[in-house]
């Protein structure tokens, strides 16, 4: 990870998403507070469902029940227009406070298990999001499944993206 | 270092080849044998064949063999589909670390000033 962070000097906040392997995706950015503050924004409902879910996306949060802690449960439900509503939810298999949260993806059969680290990176936070699929016909599948919608929510984040400018 | 997964690597490679894209594109009509793709792009059937396991490497391409025919059809993966779905999903980061980012300075600013008067 490290590499990632002084290979950008320039842009430090930039988001990179990289399949790391057959099974794994990793999701990297840089922040401009301490893990500890990071982490309570991914800890705390009421924080959490004002990022996760963004602006403009066609998307809305309808609930978001999160029990941050080793073995605590959450539920998120969305709500897409005439789409109707879509529920993720799974269990917390180990919460490090300020240093990482690690989760289930239950909704699906394959679904992936996700680790968020939190680093100390000069007083600002190394995020990193890595996802392990149990199979790499998982995540293929994963890619495939949510490529039909695709184009759709690409223009929608295109729009979002150009309104509050890159 | 840049480090790409090894998957796509072999599509870019496989790709970088014009007859092997023409297979592709030949095989995104109908399945063919790897004798009748030879003949359409006038090579050996060995050349054909090594084209062939380039492709199948990269999962761009599966073939079964019947008999004494090797049927080649387009794999289940499309290297664009894939490019996509990463590029959406760093789109799709990006505006919430965007977001994520507002709160927190909001929260930084929170903690400067203090706590707040409950």
């Amino acid at each position: 990870m490290d590499q990632q962070a002084s290979n950008n000097p320039v842009a430090p906040n930039r988001t990179t998403v990289e399949r790391k392997s057959d099974r794994e995706l990793v999701v990297t950015r840089l922040f401009d507070a301490p893990p500890r503050i990071v982490f309570r924004a991914w800890a705390e409902a009421e924080l959490f469902r004002r990022w996760w879910v963004p602006e403009g996306a066609g998307i809305t949060l309808v609930s978001c029940e999160m029990d941050v802690r080793t073995g605590g449960k959450y539920r998120l439900e969305f709500g897409a227009g005439e789409a109707g509503t879509m529920a993720f939810h799974g269990k917390y298999l180990e919460v490090v406070p300020g240093k990482r949260i690690v989760w289930t993806n239950d909704e699906e059969e394959q679904g992936a298990v996700t680790t968020v680290t939190f680093e100390d990176r000069d007083g600002g936070t190394l995020l990193t999001l890595h996802e392990l699929y149990p199979s790499k016909e998982a995540l293929d599948e994963a890619m495939a499944g949510s490529a039909a919608g695709l184009p759709a929510q690409l223009d929608q984040l295109d729009a979002l993206l150009s309104t509050v400018g890159e | 270092m840049v480090q790409s997964y090894p998957s796509l690597d072999l599509s870019f490679a496989a790709l970088s080849d014009a007859t092997r894209r023409g297979v592709l594109e030949q095989l995104g009509r109908a399945d063919a044998s790897i004798t009748s793709l030879a003949d359409k792009f006038h090579m050996t059937l060995t050349g054909m064949k090594k084209h062939i396991a380039v492709l199948e490497r990269a999962g761009l391409v599966v073939t079964k063999k019947v008999g004494r025919v090797r049927t080649c059809r387009l794999g289940q993966r499309s290297l664009a589909a894939e490019v996509q779905w990463i590029e959406a999903h760093r789109k799709l980061f990006e505006a919430r670390f965007d977001a994520l980012d507002k709160i927190i300075l909001e929260m930084k600013q929170e903690e400067e000033d203090g706590p707040a008067s409950e």
